[in-house]
Parts: C-alpha cells; structure tokens; sequence
C-alpha cells in the first residue's frame, strides 16, 4: 500500500496525446530514476501527477498509499503529500520564501490550528542549517531574481519543509553548473530515507552520479520501454536514445 | 498623551465611521435648493459668510456640466434631487441584527471585530462611545496647542486660523463635486497644529466624525504650522454598511515652512456608493506633504489627491492602492503642481482589477519652464486578475525648461495560470494562492502604513481574493 502507483495512464494536451500507457511504481524509502530524450512526455508526467489543468487524463489510474489521486484538485494532492520540483519555479514577486513556506505549511494544519511563529522558525532554520543555506535566503522574494541554482535550491528547502509521502523531481538538474549540481543533490540525499519515495526526472546521466537511484525507466513517446537497475542509466549513456528506441521498435521520426 | 488613551486608539481604529440615515433630529429633506443652504446654515448658526459661501458654492454646483466628457459616464447615474444634503444629531440605531448582509457579517467575523463591536458597525447598536474617545483625544493633543474640531466648530470659534485658507487650497470652483462639498459640508476635521509641533500619535477621523455621527459631505482642512508634524488617519477596513449612495468629501492640507503631514486613507466602501473626493495640499518652503491612500469598494470612486509644491524644496508624495473587485471602478491618481526650484514629487500608484473590475491611473505632474531642479518620480503598476478585468492609464507630464527630471515607469502585469498551479502545489488554495500573490503586489506600499493598517489591510485583501475565486 505505501506506494504511488500509476497504471497504464494515458495523458492529452489537447488533442494530442502524450502519455501513452505508462504504468510505474515508486515505493516508499526508494529512488526511481526516469530518463528519456526531449519530448518523450515526461515533464508532462510530473505536471498531470502535480494536477496541472492544461493535460486531460484519458484514461488510467494513480493511487497514492492506496487513494485515487486523480479525483484530487492540485492544492489537496500537495497536501495529501504529492510534491513537485519545478523544472522552472514561478516568480511571486513581494511574497518572501519564508511567508510563502508559512502559508503552505499553515495550509496543512487544522483551520482552527495556528501556526506557531518561533516554532515555525525554529524549524525552518533547522532546515536550512541542514541545506547549508544562509538565513538571509528566505526574505527574499520567492524564485525573483534567482540564478538557476538558487531556484532549485529552494525548490529543495520547501521540499524539506513539507515533508512530502511522494516527490517527483522534474529535471531537477537542468540550468545547474557544476558546483550547484553538487549542493542541490546533496540536498536531496538528505531528505532520502524509508518516509519518502522519490521520482527523479533527467535528460541526463550526470545527476545520477550524485543521487544514485534504486531503479531507472527509460521512458520514449509516452511510454516506458526498458526498466532496470542503476547501471541502467550508464550504459544508456553509453549507447544513447536511439539504442532503447531501436530496442522498442520506435523510429526516430515519430517523435513527439 | 496618557496610556489608556493610547490603548484606545489602537484597539478602536478596528471600527469604521459609520452613519444612521434614518430619524433624525434635524433633517433636510431630500434635494438641494437656496434653502436646503439656509435650513442647513441655521441649524449648524453658521456666520453670514459661510453661509453666503455655502450659497455661492451651490450656484457654481448648479452651472458646472458633470464632467462626463473625460469621466465615467456612471456619473450620470446620481440623482442628486433623490439625495438629502443633511441630517443631524438626535438619532437613534433603528435596525436589527437580522437586517445585516450575510456577506457583511462574514466580512465582521473574519476581520476579528468582537460581537459588540460588529453590531455597532452594522449600525444596529450605538454602544459604543466614541464621544468619549474622541474628546480624550482632543484633550491630550490640546495640551500641546492643538485645535481638533469639525468644521462649524472650527469657523465659529477660531476664525483667525481656518478662514484664511478654507476655500483656498480648494476653492468651490475647482470642480463640481468640491462646489457640492462647499455648498452642503457637514462633519469632517479641522486642525492645527502650533510652530514647532510635533504630534506624537496620529490623529484619527474616526472618532470625530463618529461622534458627530455624520460623514456624507466631510470637510476636513488640516494646517501644520511652521516645523510642526502631524499625521492624519481616516477611514477603516471595515466595510462601511450605508444607505447614503453619494460621498463627496473635500480635504484640504497646508504645511508650513519645514512642516510635515502625513495623510493616511483606507477605505472600504459599500458597492452601491460613488466616493467622489477631492483632495490637496499645498507645501511651503522645506515642507513635506504625503498622502497615503487605499481605496477598496465603492461603484465609483474618483480620487486624485494633490500637492501644489510652492515653496522651495517642498516634497510632495501620493502612494496609493486601489483594489477594483466586480462592478467596481477605481478611478484614482496624483496631481504634482511644481511652483517653486529645487521641489520634488514621488507618486506611487498600485491598482488590482478583479473580475469586471476597472482601474484607472490619471496622474498629472506640472513642471513650469522657468523652475530649475525639480525631480518628479512615477510609477504605477496595475495587476490583473482575469481577462475581463480592465486597466487605464492617463498620465499627462507636463515638463517644460531642462533643469528639471521626470522619470515614469507604467507596468501591467497578470497573476499567471502558471503562477498559481505553482502555488497549488505547495498546498494552497486558488483562493489562498490569488490572495498572496496580490498580497505580494502591495507589498512595498503596505509596509508604508502604520502595523495595524497594514496587518488589517492584508487580511481584506484575503477576503477580497478568497471571493473572487469561482
């Protein structure tokens, strides 16, 4: 039961189709890697499990713990614990990180529950300490003015903060040199442990040096064609895309 | 100024002015005539001239075309010979608890205004004593010299100080709503504040006009003596419950040399009222003038308060908000006069356009060409929330001679889809995400505000938002 299973989900974006028949397991306490090549639907993944409103589910199922999640609007399913890290984090321009994180995690209590000022802070710095990030980082503006590596950075924080069943991380490596690369993956190894199940998205191999997953899926136009352990992953990069897509049956020219 | 008094105007500024438009004492029918002026001049035992005054003024209201052919043509929805120009002490709470809007007690509960309190505002209970407040207030700032009065009070008994520039900063033929005011005003504040002044706590309408029970036509004319400060408050974020559909307010501000006044505005008006309001200052050598100004409700509110820069190193400044929700327009700006080198002017203008809700910035900004080393800065900002929200900006700079600078900057931005799924997914609701984000909009502006306001203010803007969410 503790697990966010997707069955054979089928995703448009308006007429088109996506996702095709993609089903997946990803357990508590496990990291599952998703790679594939652009346009491969799975960027589109991570939003229709977010619930974004531009992709209409077909047909197809994921249950989190046992839960239709799909019944669920955004904002429940967030607080149900779904977590997304955004390929690119919105601007909230005047809404400091920190009010921003209150707001969310008030939003998880109780509506008579309130938030306990010194005790929110206490946590949050001890987040932050754990991230190595500077206390001066959450009075700003949420994601203005961010490099690349500050947005995934607190991406990563919230993350913290929220505590999250599940978190799919979209391309969670992309914009990043290497240094920050570093810093982010650390971060998220921190917040691995046997209370969360992680869903990595990647174009790349390279991030997975950093977060070794448990599994890896290649995922090619809409589906999920080869599925294997970590060492999955190196020789994809070895081989490239068109191995698996030959491997599939998939020629190159009916790419989404 | 003692503790408990202190003690008061905090907890007390929760309430809004609120007026009883029905029974009583004194009332002058409906519809404006010569003698709806006299009726109204007898009553208050006004002098010869201000009710000659009055009596000029109506002739200017009466010959002035509505101005229409720059304004919203809503205007021509006011029956003014439905309208009564004035009534009077004496009355009585006459409605029940029962006869409140739902939405106005929800707004009552979520605000956090105590039982007694609400049932006061809603006008069903005149518990409250806000002539008691009022007169500690006068008292502990008449120590230092200072005159807190309303208008009759302020013509009959210091002439000397009010009639030298009553009418002057604003004269009855400015416009056709401030010949209106100057023909039938009745409650609103008169100060002044001594050389040398300064006015430790901020004064507050509330209490004054409350006290008189009366707000529809308020004059308010504030003068801050040389060096002296002072800074002014009016208005709630309580929404105000009236019968009455017209308010014409006028207000006039004259700093001395090297004086401060701030002048601070929240308001949030019934749907049904046209807020028509004109406001200005005139600034002396070194003086400062500031209006801080959010208007929030109304049908239509038309606002563009004013600093003539006069003398010297004068510095005027407009920071203004305004929040236009359904069938709302916020018609709102800044006027900049420079007469006078080396004066400078900041305006700051927020809007939020909700639903079918329109903002318009009109702001004006004069700078003759003979003046040498005047700045002005503009900015204004509009957020919309949806596609059939509507935003206008009218801004007419007039710099003339090249040692003066003027900087503009207009912005207009949306609260994306995108945006707010973001905010969704950290568990929000569309409603909690929309009312950040405009809360975020406002910021900068917010914190200009005294910790009450802005904490007050932040929390109807929630409720402004958690509507709007369909």
């Amino acid at each position: 039961m503790s697990s966010l299973v997707i069955k054979d989900l089928h995703v448009n974006i308006g007429d088109k189709e996506i996702v095709r028949g993609l089903s997946l397991e990803v357990e508590k306490g496990k990291v599952h890697a998703i790679m594939g090549p652009n346009g491969s639907g799975k960027s589109t993944l991570a939003k229709v499990l977010g619930g974004h409103p531009d992709y209409t589910v077909t047909s197809g199922e994921v249950f989190m713990d046992g839960v239709n999640v799909l019944e669920m609007e955004p904002d429940e399913r967030a607080r149900q614990g779904i977590f997304l890290a955004f390929q690119y984090p919105m601007e909230i321009p005047g809404v400091s990180i920190a009010n921003f994180l209150r707001a969310a995690v008030q939003a998880r209590m109780g509506k008579d529950e309130e938030l306990e000022a010194t005790e929110y802070y206490a946590r949050l710095y001890e987040k932050m300490d754990a991230l190595e990030m500077p206390r001066n980082f959450t009075s700003r503006s949420v994601n203005e003015g961010f490099s690349g590596g500050e947005k995934k950075r607190n991406e990563i924080l919230q993350m913290a903060m929220l505590e999250p069943k599940y978190a799919i991380l979209d391309e969670t490596d992309s914009g990043l040199d290497i240094d920050a690369l570093r810093i982010v993956s650390g971060g998220v190894n921190k917040l691995r442990g046997p209370e969360i199940g992680i869903l990595l998205i990647t174009h790349y191999q390279r991030l997975l040096d950093y977060i070794v997953p448990d599994h890896v899926h290649v995922m090619v136009e809409g589906r999920i064609v080869m599925s294997g352990g970590k060492d999955l992953a190196l020789e994809l990069e070895e081989k490239g895309y068109d191995w698996v897509k030959e491997g599939a049956g998939i020629t190159e020219t009916a790419g989404v | 100024m003692s503790t408990e008094t202190a003690t008061n105007i905090d907890i007390d500024r929760n309430i809004g002015d609120f007026s009883y438009p029905e029974k009583h004492a004194f009332d002058a029918g409906v519809g404006l005539t010569h003698d709806t002026i006299d009726y109204i001049a007898g009553v208050k035992g006004e002098a010869d001239w201000v009710r000659e005054y009055r009596h000029k003024a109506l002739d200017v209201f009466n010959s002035k075309p509505m101005p229409t052919h720059w304004a919203s043509h809503d205007l021509d929805a006011i029956v003014f010979d439905n309208i009564r120009y004035y009534l009077s002490h004496g009355q009585k709470a006459n409605r029940s608890w029962d006869d409140v809007p739902e939405d106005m007690k929800r707004t009552f509960e979520r605000l956090g205004i105590p039982e007694q309190e609400r049932k006061f505002l809603a006008g069903v209970e005149a518990q409250f004593d806000s002539e008691a407040v009022y007169s500690n207030i006068k008292k502990a700032v008449g120590d230092q010299g200072v005159i807190f009065v309303g208008p009759t009070e302020g013509l009959r008994d210091h002439p000397e100080i009010f009639k030298k520039w009553f009418g002057k900063v604003i004269p009855a033929g400015d416009n056709k709503f401030s010949a209106l005011n100057s023909a039938v005003f009745s409650g609103g504040s008169f100060i002044y504040v001594p050389p040398g002044v300064k006015v430790k706590h901020p004064l507050q309408a509330y209490f004054r006009i409350n006290a008189e029970n009366f707000g529809q036509f308020e004059r308010t004319l504030i003068i801050a003596d040389e060096g002296s400060e002072v800074m002014y408050m009016e208005g709630c974020t309580a929404p105000k419950f009236e019968t009455a559909t017209l308010h014409s307010a006028v207000v006039e501000l004259v700093a001395m040399k090297g004086a401060k006044i701030q002048y601070i505005t929240v308001q949030n008006w019934s749907a049904n009222v046209f807020n028509l309001v004109t406001k200005r200052a005139v600034a002396h050598e070194e003086a400062e003038v500031k209006w801080i100004d959010c208007n929030i409700g109304s049908r239509l509110t038309m606002k563009y308060p004013g600093v003539v820069l006069k003398g010297r190193k004068a510095r005027g400044e407009v920071i203004s908000i305004a929040l236009a929700n359904d069938g709302q327009h916020q018609d709102t700006g800044a006027k900049m006069i420079h007469a006078a080198d080396e004066t400078t002017s900041n305006i700051i203008s927020k809007s939020i356009s909700v639903g079918k809700g329109r903002a318009t910035y009109r702001g004006l900004v004069h700078v003759p060409k003979h003046l040498k080393g005047c700045k002005n800065n503009t900015e204004c900002d509009a957020l919309l929330i949806n596609s059939t929200s509507r935003t206008d900006t009218y801004p007419a700079i007039t710099v003339r001679g090249t040692g003066n600078a003027v900087q503009h900057e207009a912005s207009v931005s949306q609260i994306s889809a995108e945006q707010i799924f973001y905010m969704q997914q950290r568990g929000l609701t569309e409603g909690q995400a929309m009312s950040l984000s405009v809360n975020g909009f406002v910021n900068d502006l917010v914190r200009q505000f005294p910790m009450e306001y802005s904490v007050e203010l932040k929390r109807l803007i929630d409720l402004e938002m958690e509507g709007s969410v369909g």
